[in-house]
């Protein structure tokens, strides 16, 4: 939302003289990462909020653009870092959208599973951190051990706890073993228990309701008009989720459900997050038991995609196409067009374009990224609020930083 | 009726250039045209969601007779229908008229490119920098801009703890 001058008129009127300004950040523990609001303050009430962003901008659109489809992947992994791994599910369905690679059975349940980690890890952050920056601990605490066992889980997956670099153009790195699926499996089961205890804590907590209820008001038209989609917009009764709208990976196969409520305050997307989980935990489940065999990376005679290890080492055929998809000045020709492609990232619908020009490079990689269009929305619905709802309604619209500025 | 064919008839003069890739629908737009077509997908066809709005700097793109390519990617809420719009501006001026007054989600959106390649919007209610600082110059994410180097940043005044 745009200042306006007649607004700045006002401000300067020799009567409003006792509207004072407050800076809020760029280091503010309750920003959690790096953005800054200048507040325009009646006493506690917020009269108007002017975000400065850019503080975090490191031209990750410009490195994509000389880096190949493979290289890209350490980069996109850390705009999102909440839920690093969904970036690179999304960042090679783009890819493999443009290069026309249909996944095997196995990779799709396989960045399927690993996608709904990714949406629980990002919503127990956001609902524990919004708990805490409102007063609730033991939430907050509750969730990060929970998001711990995410982590192992990655990290028995990909080698990696957080920045994993775990997909690759037609597949995934490594192949996981039934250690993993075991970890998996002992996580769905310690889930539940864990969840019903936070939603204990808060839902009907009196405290965190008054601080959440009708704070942060978006209504379904301006979800729509502003761009918001993802757990802000659902919140506000927009059903709308590409992972039922525009079915990619496994998720025609599964059966879920969209959750939505009306009421479009803080407290309604909170409620939708915590609902997403269990929802995401029964596509596990569903997922975890019915993992298809065979190959994980699709045929090698694609020739985008990297050889496994033992035909590398024992076939000449193997070695050559590791060097020709490896070595920066060899590569796999690419169609020379161009290719919008989004999915359902925890945050919102997490877009590629992507120019192809025919190099295993993208001529331009741009990113659409969730947080940067919730953010825009944030000075209309901080309005006539007070000061301390600024905490509220930035923890609820969950903005990252790193994603904000890339 | 289809989008493609309700479009064609009523703008049978505009040239516009329909093709598909993958799942994407494109539609080329001239650039005099952009502001009825999106009015029109809009307020008839109910496009009422602007998902994406970048540009691409096609400098070193084989073939290429224009210098931008802007990309609106329309979405339809209630049929899930989605419209990939690009449309092509060049130097010295290059110009498109803002569509903020459409969907507000452009202010932040055109502002990016704005700041990125030095596409003004007009209309647009307060097009600044956004992800750069206001005193830059140059446009990151044209082509002619350099990966890496002594940048911008040389240039900025130095302040000492005694100047404060």
């Amino acid at each position: 939302m745009p200042f306006e001058v007649s607004e700045l008129a006002e401000m300067d009127a020799p009567d409003k003289e006792y509207l004072w300004t407050l800076n809020f950040g760029p280091q503010h523990p309750a920003t959690h990462t790096t953005l800054r609001l200048i507040l325009t303050l009646d006493g506690e009430t917020v009269v108007n909020a002017v975000p400065h962003i850019g503080y975090l901008h490191s031209g990750f659109e410009k490195l994509g653009e000389h880096l190949d489809f493979n290289q890209y992947v350490t980069i996109v992994d850390r705009m999102n870092y909440i839920s690093p791994l969904h970036n690179e599910i999304s960042w090679h369905h783009a890819v493999e959208k443009l290069l026309g690679i249909e996944l095997t059975p196995r990779c799709k349940y396989l960045r399927t599973i690993l996608a709904e980690l990714m949406r629980i890890q990002d919503h127990l952050l956001n609902t524990g951190t919004c708990a805490l920056d409102l007063g609730g601990f033991t939430a907050f605490l509750y969730f990060f051990q929970q998001r711990e066992l995410i982590y192992d889980i990655v990290e028995t997956a990909s080698g990696q706890r957080f920045h994993t670099s775990y997909t690759r153009v037609g597949g995934v790195a490594f192949d996981v073993n039934n250690a993993w699926v075991d970890k998996v499996r002992s996580f769905v089961k310690g889930f539940g228990p864990v969840h019903a205890e936070v939603h204990r804590l808060l839902t009907r907590n009196r405290i965190f309701i008054e601080r959440v209820k009708g704070i942060g008001y978006l209504s379904a038209e301006d979800c729509i008009n502003m761009g918001v989609t993802g757990p802000l917009a659902r919140a506000s009764g927009v059903l709308r989720d590409l992972r039922k709208d525009e079915p990619y990976l496994a998720y025609a196969d599964l059966d879920f459900k969209v959750i939505a409520a009306k009421d479009g305050d803080c407290y309604a997307r909170y409620l939708v997050r915590m609902q997403e989980m269990l929802e995401s935990i029964k596509i596990i489940e569903q997922c975890i038991e019915n993992i298809p065999a065979g190959p994980v990376n699709v045929d090698a005679g694609t020739k985008a995609v990297i050889p496994a290890k033992p035909s590398v080492y024992r076939s000449i055929e193997g070695l050559i196409q590791h060097f020709e998809v490896m070595m920066p000045n060899r590569g796999f020709p690419t169609p020379k067009e161009e290719i919008y492609a989004a999915t359902e990232s925890p945050n919102g619908e997490l877009g590629y374009y992507i120019v192809g020009d025919g190099s295993p490079r993208a001529y331009r990689a741009r990113t659409r990224p969730p947080s940067y269009i919730h953010f825009a929305v944030f000075p209309q619905i901080i309005k006539n609020h007070q000061l301390s709802d600024v905490v509220a309604v930035l923890g609820s619209l969950n903005i990252i930083a790193a994603e904000l500025d890339r | 009726m289809s989008t493609e064919e309700a479009l064609k008839s009523q703008f049978p003069q505009a040239g516009l250039v329909f093709s598909q890739f993958r799942d994407n629908h494109r539609i080329g737009v001239p650039a005099a045209q952009l502001m009825d077509i999106l009015t029109f997908l809009k307020n008839v066809h109910h496009f009422d969601m602007l998902a994406e709005l970048t540009a691409v700097d096609y400098l070193e793109y084989e073939g290429s007779k224009d210098r931008f390519g802007v990309v609106y990617v329309l979405v339809n809420t209630q049929s899930g229908e989605r419209l990939v719009l690009k449309t092509h501006v060049n130097d010295p001026d290059p110009v498109l008229p803002s569509v903020y007054p459409l969907w507000k989600a452009a202010d932040w959106l055109e502002r990016e490119v704005f700041d990125m390649f030095g596409i003004s919007f007009s209309g647009h209610p307060d097009l600044r920098r956004i992800l750069s600082p206001d005193e830059f110059t140059a446009f990151p994410l044209r082509k002619d801009y350099p990966l890496k180097g002594r940048g911008e940043r040389h240039n900025f005044p130095v302040l000492t703890r005694s100047d404060g």
